[in-house]
């Protein structure tokens, strides 16, 4: 109080007896401020701009339909409705470790408000797939059309070489397949009769799964991954596998 | 030497020195038989009723103690076939007189290694037809398989000239042999070191380190098998023999300071800037859950005791030679497993940081992958104790007069 007491007893000096270096000073000042601002703005909207544009991780989509999903994080409750539906659509088997999708789960205890969020997660599908390159005998490969990590359970030997490349621990060995198993997006039990979604989009509750085509400008994937508002990003790109399921929120 | 026998005589001279042989050498022929057979059972039943019922492998930890085992077996078949090169290949008449033990040798545990990846890989009957019949030439274990095909049939058909006292075919064969077994164990290194999303194994130190290891390895095996060899025939060592095991421990010295030397770097490496995943693994093996596995076996055992042991015996003083051979062997078998979990046991989304994934793995081997294991071993010393009788003490010219 007594400061302001001090302040209203001075009399408003005028800028016309400002000095003008002060003057020139102060409005240097007054442009770095706003240079740093702008400056930092800009940066960040180009590095969201770097990493919610989809065709960075995928980085071209030669595909037709080109099978994307994104994983619209924060909407996930982990009510396991994706994974009861993928276990019966695609008969996984009912042993520990068999599973084509799961949901992680994440804790942050200094969060403040939400502290839990839920990760599912599955084959990414990726463009520069480790365990295509990995196998000896071809049992894994990209499927020419729609670009799907697929299996050709005749020729898999069971080296489970493709279960150390995947940096994304997307596959099991299913003794009842005598083969290596991984997620193919339902290509075989629902896409290719008609379906438009895989059985764990289809399932969830919260739409958290938006499944579609990459190379369709049209497509909700497409939409969402090649947008700058909301961050889109993929697990561990590090690996550089190129990822064909991405992430957000909202 | 040259001398041409009958069927029946070589037969009878077979006869004649397995007869010869004390009981111990029966008793060891009989436990190392019986450990090849409760591994074929075991293996077989695993296959029938299915791997995941016998076996302690896991989604996240695929390759568990039989793979350690079987890169043992063909780290140990390379080195064989590398250190005897120098003598009987490269022409260092020093080196000749191991030239026939080695080579079996390396025959005996590269069938070794097959025995025990028979019974890992799930479907091993599919690998013979689909590795011939669709090829991926991107994959490392497609070439590592093949090359070590075709390398064993080079040391298979070297071991049968050096018998048959034909120089230049063995020099060729031997020669083919060494180039194959390169690129071969190279490319297991690489099956490790190409794997972008395993940070302890990514990188070109791999296919480089298995190949410094297996000349190690070949030293360590060469010395305990030439000296248990005489033990077995129950013969003097000669001259030729002593100076051949004297410049093989100066080999070996040689080669465990490289792989000290490897060690220490990649240890050095994973500390600084703390990389993401091999990091965490770096400190599992200095003071986490490899720590006594690490420094007790990895370092104490196969490289540090040796070392020493090797140039206290100045490579003449055999028990010290035979000491420091045997400690090597069991540290490099714990070093192999250490390779293969440590590199495993980091979660892929440990970087996450979601509560499944927040600490290293653990795999403790099964009964079974235990009993397999044995018999890989037990399939190496049965082989080596028939060797010893059946081809006579391998004896080389030099060595012979």
């Amino acid at each position: 109080m007594d400061n302001k007491m001090d302040l209203d007893k001075h009399q408003n000096e005028g800028i016309e007896n400002i000095p003008m270096q002060q003057r020139r000073d102060f409005l240097k000042m007054g442009l770095a401020i706003t240079g740093i601002f702008a400056g930092g703005s800009m940066l960040s909207v180009a590095s969201t701009f770097n990493r919610a544009h989809a065709s960075d991780f995928a980085k071209k989509y030669p595909y037709k339909p080109h099978y994307s999903m994104v994983m619209r994080q924060d909407r996930c409750i982990d009510c396991e409705r994706c994974m009861e539906a993928c276990v019966k659509t695609n008969h996984v088997p009912n042993v520990h470790g068999a599973y084509r999708t799961t949901i992680l789960e994440k804790e942050t205890p200094d969060a403040i408000g939400g502290k839990r969020e839920f990760i599912p997660v599955l084959c990414n599908q990726c463009n520069l797939p480790q365990c295509v390159r990995v196998c000896p005998t071809k049992a894994t490969y990209k499927d020419k059309t729609n670009g799907i990590v697929m299996m050709k359970i005749q020729n898999c030997i069971g080296c489970l070489t493709c279960q150390e490349g995947c940096p994304y621990n997307a596959r099991y060995f299913s003794e009842e397949k005598k083969a290596v198993d991984k997620c193919n997006f339902c290509i075989d039990t629902r896409l290719a009769h008609g379906e438009k979604l895989t059985a764990c989009a289809f399932a969830c509750p919260a739409e958290v799964r938006v499944f579609g085509d990459l190379s369709n400008q049209e497509d909700q994937v497409f939409k969402l991954v090649h947008q700058i508002e909301k961050q889109v990003w993929v697990l561990r790109p590090e690996a550089g596998t190129r990822p064909n399921v991405f992430y957000t929120k909202g | 030497m040259a001398q041409q026998f009958t069927l029946n005589e070589l037969v009878s001279g077979v006869v004649n020195r397995l007869k010869s042989a004390g009981m111990g050498y029966y008793l060891m022929v009989l436990i190392s038989g019986l450990l090849v057979l409760a591994a074929t059972g075991a293996g077989l039943h695993a296959m029938i009723m299915g791997h995941e019922n016998f076996y302690n492998v896991t989604r996240e930890m695929p390759w568990g103690i039989l793979i350690a085992a079987y890169v043992f077996f063909v780290v140990t078949s390379t080195g064989l076939c590398l250190v005897s090169s120098i003598g009987h290949v490269f022409g260092i008449q020093d080196f000749m007189p191991i030239a026939k033990r080695s080579v079996f040798l390396s025959i005996a545990t590269i069938l070794s290694g097959f025995f025990v990846i028979a019974f890992e890989i799930k479907l091993p009957w599919r690998m013979a037809i689909y590795n011939v019949i669709s090829p991926n030439l991107t994959s490392n274990i497609w070439w590592m398989g093949t090359l070590y095909g075709i390398y064993l049939m080079f040391m298979f058909m070297e071991y049968v000239f050096l018998n048959m006292n034909k120089h230049n075919p063995a020099v060729v064969c031997g020669f083919s042999g060494s180039v194959a077994g390169i690129l071969a164990h190279s490319n297991l290194g690489a099956v490790f070191g190409l794997l972008m999303g395993r940070e302890f194994w990514h990188g070109p130190y791999m296919p480089i380190y298995f190949i410094a290891s297996a000349m190690m390895t070949g030293c360590a095996v060469i010395i305990m098998f030439h000296i248990l060899g005489y033990k077995v025939n129950n013969e003097k060592m000669g001259p030729d023999m002593e100076r051949s095991l004297e410049v093989t421990t100066k080999v070996g010295i040689l080669l465990i300071c490289v792989i000290l030397f490897f060690t220490t770097w990649k240890m050095i490496s994973g500390i600084a800037g703390e990389p993401g995943g091999k990091y965490e693994a770096i400190m599992a093996l200095i003071n986490g859950k490899f720590a006594f596995s690490f420094w007790v076996f990895e370092i104490l055992a196969a490289m540090v005791a040796p070392l020493i042991l090797f140039m206290l015996s100045r490579g003449k003083n055999l028990k010290f030679m035979l000491l420091a051979s045997i400690s090597m062997i069991i540290g490099i078998f714990v070093m192999r497993f250490n390779l293969v979990m440590v590199g495993q046991s980091v979660p892929v989304y440990l970087e996450l940081g979601v509560n499944e994934y927040k600490h290293l793995m653990d795999y403790v081997p099964s009964l079974y992958e235990m009993i397999i294991t044995a018999g890989g071993f037990g399939m190496t010393a049965l082989l080596f104790l028939l060797g010893e009788k059946i081809f006579d003490g391998h004896k080389v010219d030099a060595d012979h007069h």
